[in-house]
């Protein structure tokens, strides 16, 4: 196995709170003893990945892809894509072409 | 028997009427009905009669022509959506979703004449070096029942392994083709990313992911490589970059070749045995000519740490859309392990955390870049290990969650964008399988082809096959 006297001693710890919030953001419904394992694993992971902070990064410019393409464009005319069945054939609920939702406004 | 051919093998013993596809198909399924029971490689497995009708109307239809794929049953990962047939990602998200358009890859070997015989089994949405995070059950090891066959394409690697198909379609954005290509002794080729299209593969990381080759050779991954690589308009991020002809010069001597081996990959952590088997391998170049230079890469060790946030931070935003409207089921169908990342990925991204994190991490990946810049102007590839360990028992990895993190130490170059091959290089005393590596320069996989096609000309390694 991978040795993992490499992970820092734990300097972050995630609150209930957090793990909650970022739940949430990522509409994720989580069990209570879900969010507690969470909290603990996450934690871990975490403070695993912060051995980041011992990379020096002064004046290093971020890479967010590695093609050097930039402005990828195609003529703007318009083409064939899914039909109205293709695209409504994998909804659970359908009101004739329309994707059902859940009521977000009151009655 | 007829799936131990290589594709060349197969294709020239077709045309000139040795054998035909029907009589493929009809092995492949008979090493289905034996094998896939305990393997469980596939989520879904197209119906042997229709399958076999298919393969009669391509034996009329064949012409001197015909592409040298076509007629060859072979096997995708679940991840590409593939018109008309069910297509989950190994998730109970997308149980019952039928994708309605199809991959440019998996388009590609349908106008080559390929045959398709099923969609298989993996870590869900690529999450995983095991193939254990799924909705399927795992997939088991040929090798040994006991262990993990690697992931994420370990449906594949298993598939091949235990001759279910002449070829397999993976992907691979940490590692998974490499990763089960060596803990289930076959060959998988990690493209150059942008090199191959990756319109209609459900994203994993949008700006990691490549899809590749898995077969039982190098040669044959060369070949499968001419048919699905090039420029595709409906992927953005594909290369315009010519597509060289891969099987040119795939003999050629390696006389003046330099490979690298970074003295990081070879200290502690990786098993004894391991490093033994990729020495003897280096000792086999040296033999062809080959000089070998040990090479130092000190970022290695950063390397997990930078491919998680990142990773985990485009796949939380890249599965936002499995909202269960207009497809799939909700969210709570998600696996433990795949809320774990979609969680971490949401908090690098988060208010306050963004910086620390995410930006940290892309500033890391620069410097990775210029780590292999470095690293490959002193060499021509670099070999290194595919995995510190070999396969593992269940529940190793699945129940661990930063030992399975650690299970890409060597394969999480991928934000670099580099190509790597993985090769068979031996086994250990417990008659395991390991893989060796091949990484190089964008863009040169006809390079690292022609390094790994020489090793299989002086070793026999990836002939052997488990015990059925």
């Amino acid at each position: 196995m991978v040795d993992k006297k490499s992970i820092s001693k734990q300097s972050v710890i995630l609150t209930k709170e957090e793990v909650r919030h970022v739940a949430d953001l990522a509409k994720l419904e989580l069990a209570e003893e879900d969010l507690i394992k969470f909290q603990k694993q996450l934690t871990d992971i975490v403070d695993f990945v912060g051995k980041l902070k011992e990379v020096d990064t002064e004046n290093v410019e971020p890479t967010s892809q590695v093609t050097g393409l930039e402005n990828v464009f195609r003529t703007d005319e318009v083409k064939s894509s899914l039909t109205q069945e293709e695209t409504l054939s994998n909804a659970k609920r359908k009101y004739k072409d329309y994707f059902v939702v859940d009521a977000i406004f009151g009655e | 028997m007829l799936l131990d051919l290589t594709i060349s093998e197969l294709s020239a013993g077709l045309k000139a009427k040795k054998f035909s596809s029907e009589e493929i198909v009809k092995e492949c399924y008979g090493n289905i009905e034996r094998s896939n029971p305990t393997v469980n490689a596939f989520i879904t497995l197209l119906d042997k009669e229709d399958v076999l009708k298919i393969a009669r109307q391509k034996d009329k239809d064949r012409t001197p022509d015909s592409s040298i794929l076509y007629g060859l049953p072979y096997v995708i990962k679940d991840s590409y959506n593939t018109k008309g047939i069910c297509t989950t990602a190994a998730s109970n998200v997308l149980k019952d979703y039928i994708s309605p358009y199809s991959a440019t890859v998996y388009q590609k070997l349908v106008d080559a004449g390929a045959i398709l015989l099923g969609k298989t089994n993996m870590d869900a949405w690529g999450h995983g070096a095991s193939s254990e995070n799924t909705d399927f059950g795992p997939v088991k090891n040929p090798w040994d029942n006991s262990r993990v066959a690697g992931g994420s394409s370990g449906g594949n690697a298993a598939a091949l392994a235990t001759r279910m198909a002449v070829f397999g379609i993976g992907e691979d954005t940490g590692g998974s083709i490499r990763n089960p290509s060596a803990w289930c002794n076959t060959t998988g080729l990690k493209v150059t990313y942008g090199r191959v299209s990756r319109y209609g593969c459900i994203a994993y990381v949008s700006s990691f992911d490549t899809m590749g080759p898995m077969a039982k050779t190098v040669e044959d991954c060369a070949i499968i490589l001419q048919v699905i690589a090039g420029h595709d308009p409906k992927d953005a991020t594909s290369s315009q970059e010519a597509v060289p002809d891969y099987l040119k010069g795939l003999d050629q001597n390696l006389n003046g070749t330099v490979l690298g081996m970074p003295k990081e990959c070879f200290g502690e952590g990786i098993d004894p045995q391991i490093k033994q088997l990729i020495q003897e391998a280096a000792d086999e170049y040296k033999k062809l000519g080959v000089q070998i230079k040990e090479i130092s890469m000190p970022m290695l060790e950063f390397g997990v740490p930078v491919y998680y946030v990142i990773g985990t931070s485009e796949t939380s935003s890249n599965l936002a859309r499995y909202d269960g409207v207009r497809f799939g089921n909700g969210r709570n169908n998600f696996t433990k392990e795949t809320m774990r990342r979609i969680m971490l990925g949401t908090y690098a991204l988060s208010a306050g955390y963004y910086d620390a994190y995410y930006k940290k991490a892309q500033q890391g990946r620069t410097l990775f870049i210029h780590e292999y810049n470095k690293a490959l102007s002193e060499c021509d590839a670099i070999l290194m290990p595919v995995e510190p360990m070999v396969a593992t028992k269940f529940g190793e990895l699945i129940n661990d969650p930063i030992q399975n993190m650690l299970a890409d130490i060597y394969t999480c170059q991928t934000p670099v964008g580099v190509p790597s091959l993985a090769v068979p290089c031996g086994f250990t005393k417990e008659k395991l399988p390991v893989g060796l590596q091949l990484v190089g320069k964008m863009f040169s996989e006809n390079l690292l082809l022609k390094i790994g096609h020489a090793y299989q000309q002086v070793s026999t390694w990836h002939k052997q096959k488990p015990k059925i």
